[in-house]
Formats: structure tokens, sequence, C-alpha cells
């Protein structure tokens, strides 16, 4: 048992290690004075002062963060919606389609989702004149496709794992349908409400393949400047923007599993 | 309260199961379904129907590009329906979309082993920790899930090209005289895609390990079996939903995957979503890349099905 336990402990300390070793000399060559990515020049932040000179760096990140708001709000609204029909209706006609049409787009290959939403965008233009041109309106509707079915996920795990007793003694005190679900169900899966508008976010900001698809001349959001950029090669720009990015995610993420186990440690003590 | 009341509240609530609270409200129902089904119907079905239609037609030099399939004039009263299979003919006789399709499975195949061996002590010493360690350990395999996709295949341009930190280390250390050729290769394909869908793997894996009953381990022990004959035994087969549903999750998307060959492999990395993207940005032949995506389709929805069904089994249990 001894031995497989330390055969254990170094395979998967060393999958660790693959997780976080390019992630660690990205930050750390961040701080590189030199210009020649892999020769060490000392530390410096001089990379991050260039980032922010960068207009086109700058705007594509003010449209990428605006979208990504908008979208993480429509799919949290759509997919808690689309969780909670799932979980808590019972049969219904369709219910099979729709849980196909929801897990899909979390396999699909992005440029499939993205070469059909395009495609569907130029009939409708063609048809009814809506939407006219591309632009971070299209850009917004296909993000919130896949990210609805993200959140719907989530809320639907939460709801499963959930108790229903509390649902069930509002029934009985005679709470209507809404009230039972914003005054009871509501509150009870914010957590997984959280979750989802956060990892929406976070993956519409991320999103190259379906944007480039529906987006139109002149809204280059911050992952296609970043790709067109990094596709010739490393720049050290990139990496010290890289960076910031992952300190605001980390730090957000920390932050949100410090509040969760508190509020678990909260909601655990009646028990004890 | 009223005693006919109080009767029509418990008669309502007998006829309620166990699942649907709100079965009585049509209207409200309804409409609650109906949003998000409209949504997916509009942005995620009627797609697909549109991208075979345009499969059926044939580029041409005008806005949108491409022919139209059906063609009416009122005032002459004629209608005329053109379909044309000659994209699916071209994908058949020419050999390079063959080869794109067979080595993308390849690639993604491929990586989905190399995911399956890099996830699965990981799960596994997490299925076998407990309180805080696990939480810890489970936020490490989370956290770069929530990183940028794209500035982590980036992440290993720096390590893997010519006079990277990889090269750079291992020269120094006297382990290799000329720099390893790494970028631009299918290896870094492989390594990116390992790297990015690993906790796609992990979760599915870990979640089925930690079911698993640690004493019949013991219990093989016990009966004299050695610890690799418990592991091909007893682990492996109880685990087996987990490694279906997390290859499943990493293969399907690596297939059409776009980024990772685009930034990491070489002009000669073939992969049907590089393709793809080229048949549209670059020869601006939508007509074909519908093609290319419709066969693409119909080469996952096999795939598809089956994690569709391994979802249902997961939520029966």
């Amino acid at each position: 048992m001894k031995r497989r336990s330390l055969f254990l402990n170094i395979s998967a300390g060393l999958g660790f290690l693959f997780l976080y070793a390019p992630i660690i000399a990205l930050v750390i060559y961040s701080f590189n004075a030199s210009k020649l990515v892999t020769v060490w020049g000392g530390w410096s932040l001089k990379w991050y002062a260039e980032l922010f000179r960068n207009d086109q760096i700058i705007d594509a990140a003010l449209l990428s963060f605006k979208i990504a708001f908008i979208t993480a709000t429509l799919a949290v609204v759509l997919g808690t919606m689309a969780g909670f029909v799932l979980s808590r209706f019972g049969p219904f006609r369709g219910k099979m389609i729709l849980s196909g049409w929801i897990s899909a787009p979390l396999v699909m290959p992005e440029v499939i989702t993205g070469l059909s939403l395009l495609l569907l965008f130029v009939a409708m233009e063609a048809a009814f004149g809506w939407p006219a041109g591309r632009g971070t309106g299209t850009i917004i509707i296909a993000h919130t496709t896949f990210c609805m079915a993200y959140v719907a996920v989530i809320v639907q795990a939460r709801l499963s794992s959930m108790d229903e007793s509390l649902e069930e003694a509002a029934m009985d005190l005679g709470a209507k349908p809404s009230s039972l679900f914003f005054l009871v169900t509501l509150p009870l899966i914010s957590p997984a409400i959280i979750s989802g508008w956060l990892l929406s976010f976070t993956l519409s900001l991320d999103d190259l393949v379906i944007a480039s698809f529906v987006s139109g001349p002149g809204n280059s959001t911050l992952p296609m400047v970043i790709f067109s950029k990094v596709r010739l090669g490393v720049t050290p720009e990139v990496n010290a923007l890289a960076t910031l990015m992952i300190l605001v995610v980390a730090l957000g993420v920390i932050g949100a599993m410090y509040q969760m186990r508190r509020q678990a440690r909260l909601l655990a003590q009646p028990d004890n | 309260m009223s005693a006919s009341k109080i009767a029509w509240i418990n008669d309502s609530y007998a006829k309620m199961t166990r699942y649907n609270f709100f079965r009585r409200v049509n209207w409200g129902r309804f409409s609650v379904v109906s949003v998000p089904y409209l949504w997916l119907a509009i942005f995620f079905f009627i797609p697909f129907v549109v991208v075979f239609k345009i499969s059926l037609s044939e580029a041409a030099i005008a806005v949108p590009p491409y022919t139209p399939i059906l063609d009416w004039n009122l005032e002459e009263a004629y209608v005329t329906l053109k379909i044309s299979l000659s994209n699916y003919l071209f994908l058949l006789e020419d050999d390079f979309y063959l080869s794109a399709y067979l080595s993308s499975i390849k690639v993604a195949a491929i990586s989905t082993f190399f995911t399956l061996l890099v996830a699965f002590p990981i799960a596994y010493l997490m299925a076998r920790t407990e309180g805080s360690t696990r939480a810890l350990l489970l936020a490490l395999v989370i956290l770069p899930f929530w990183t940028s996709f794209l500035l982590r295949v980036y992440a290993w341009m720096g390590l893997l090209k010519k006079n990277g930190l990889i090269n750079e280390t291992l020269m120094s250390l006297g382990l290799i005289d000329q720099p390893l050729i790494m970028m631009q290769t299918d290896f870094a394909v492989y390594i990116g895609i390992v790297y990015t869908y690993l906790p796609f793997m992990v979760l599915p894996l870990y979640s089925a390990l930690e079911k698993m009953d640690m004493t019949l381990l013991e219990a093989a022990e016990d009966l004299g079996a050695r610890p690799y004959q418990s592991f091909f035994l007893i682990t492996l087969p109880l685990a087996m939903p987990g490694v279906i549903a997390g290859c499943l999750l990493v293969f399907i998307p690596a297939v059409g995957e776009f980024v990772i060959p685009a930034l990491l492999g070489g002009s000669d990395t073939l992969m049907i979503g590089r393709v793809l993207w080229d048949e549209f940005f670059l020869n601006r032949d939508w007509p074909m890349a519908s093609g290319v995506a419709v066969v693409m389709l119909i080469i996952l929805v096999l795939p598809i099905m089956l994690i569709r069904n391994s979802q249902g089994k997961e939520g029966a249990a």
C-alpha cells in the first residue's frame, strides 16, 4: 500500500506541475526587461506600461467586457429558466428535446457553432432585414446561446442536490408559484446563479472562434486582437496582459471559494 | 381558512408528485418553458438547418456568396429548386478532406488517451484525500479552467519553441546539445489538447472514484491481489462511467479544435476545424465550409448521443 501511495503522490504531483508550470513561467516572463522573450534581462514593469499605452488592446478589452457583461446577464436569466424547467417541472412534451439542446452546445466544436450562427444571421438579414449587419449584438446572441447551456447545467445540478422540503413547506403554506420561486427557490440557488454568471462572463471574455465568425468589420474583441498578435510569435505585452487576467481570475475564484466555505460553515452550524 | 380551501389544497397536494410543484399553473408554466425553448430553437437548432441548406448550394460571387436553392418569380410563374451535391462529391473525391478528417480523429484520440493518463492519478488522489486537502486539490484543478483558454495555449508557445524555456533548461543542464524541435509539430498539439482539456477529464473521473468503496481494495489485498491486479480488476471497472464521460468530453471538442493546431501545430498538422476555418475565411467558400461542417457533425453524432446517454444514466442513479 505504502509504495503505491508514493507512486500516486508522485504522478499526481507531476500532473499538478504540468497544470501550473506554464502559467507560472508566463507570469515570471511578463516581468522580463528584455525584449527577447527568452533572455532574462532583469525585473521590469515596462511591458505593463507598454500594454496600457496600446489603444488597440484597451479598446478591444473594453468591448469584450461590455459583451461579457450583457452575455452573462442574459445567459443567467435564460439558463436559470431552462435548468429550473428541466429539474422541477416534471415530465412535459418536448422535455427530451430541450435537454438535448441544452447539453449539445457544451461539447459542440466551436467552428460548427460559429459557422452555423453566422449563416443564420446572414439568412435572417436577407429575409427580414434583421440583424442589420453584424457586430456587438450578434456576438452577444451567439455567446448567450452557449453560455446559457453552462448556466442551465449548474442550476440543474444545484436543484437536484437540494432538499425540496423548503419548497414543499412554502407550497403547504399557500405560496403562489411565482412567489415560491422568487422568495424560496431563487435565494436557495443563488450560489449556482452567481457561479453561472461568473463562468458565462469568463467564457464570453475568452471566446475567439465564435466571435470571429459572427463579428462584423471593426468589432475586434480582445481574444481576436490577442490571436492576431500571438499568431506571429510570443510577445511580452501579451505576457503582461495574460498575467493581469490570471491575477483577476485567481482573486475572483479564491474570493468566491472563501465566501462559499463561510456560507457552508454558517449553514452547517445549527446541525452540530 | 375555510374547510373547502383546506380540502382543495390537500387534494391538489396529493395529486402532485415529488417533482412537479409547478404543474397546476398552466399559463405560467407554458411561458417559462417556451422562452428558453424558443431561444434555443432559433439560435441553436435552426442554424444547423441553415448550414445543411447552404451545403447544398454552390459558391457564387454575390452577397451572400452562394447560389439560391429555391428561386421563384410570381410574374412569370416559375419556381426552381436547385440542389447541388457537388460539395459532398468534392469532399469524397479529394483526398485532402478525407485525410483531414482521419488525422483530426487520430489527433483527438491520442490526446484523449494521454489526458486520461495524466488525469487519473490526480482524480484518484483527490478521491482518496479528505476534507480541506480535497477541497484545495479540487480548487487547483478548477482554477486553470477559469483562466483564458487562449492564453493557456499561448503559455505553451513560450515553453516549447526552439529557444524556449524547455530547450534552454535542457541545454544548460547538458542533457541535449541542440534544441529539440517541439513547436509546430503534432507533439505540441497533443500537449496543448491534454493541457487545456485536463479539467474536463479529472472532474468526471473524480466523481466516479469518489463513490468507490475503498474497503473493496482492502478485501482484494487480503485475498492476495497485487496492487496492479486490484487496479485493473476493481478500480478501473468501477471508474468506467467516469472514464467514458471524460473521454467523450475531451474527444468531441478536440476533433473540431481550431485554436490549438493554429497556434501550436505546424503547416502539416491537418485538422478539420482548421480546414473549415480556411474554407470560410481564406477561400470564402461558404457552401464548402458548410459541407465540411455537416460531415463533421455526422461523425460526431454518435459520441454526442453516447454522452447524452451516460448523463441520463447518472441523473437516474
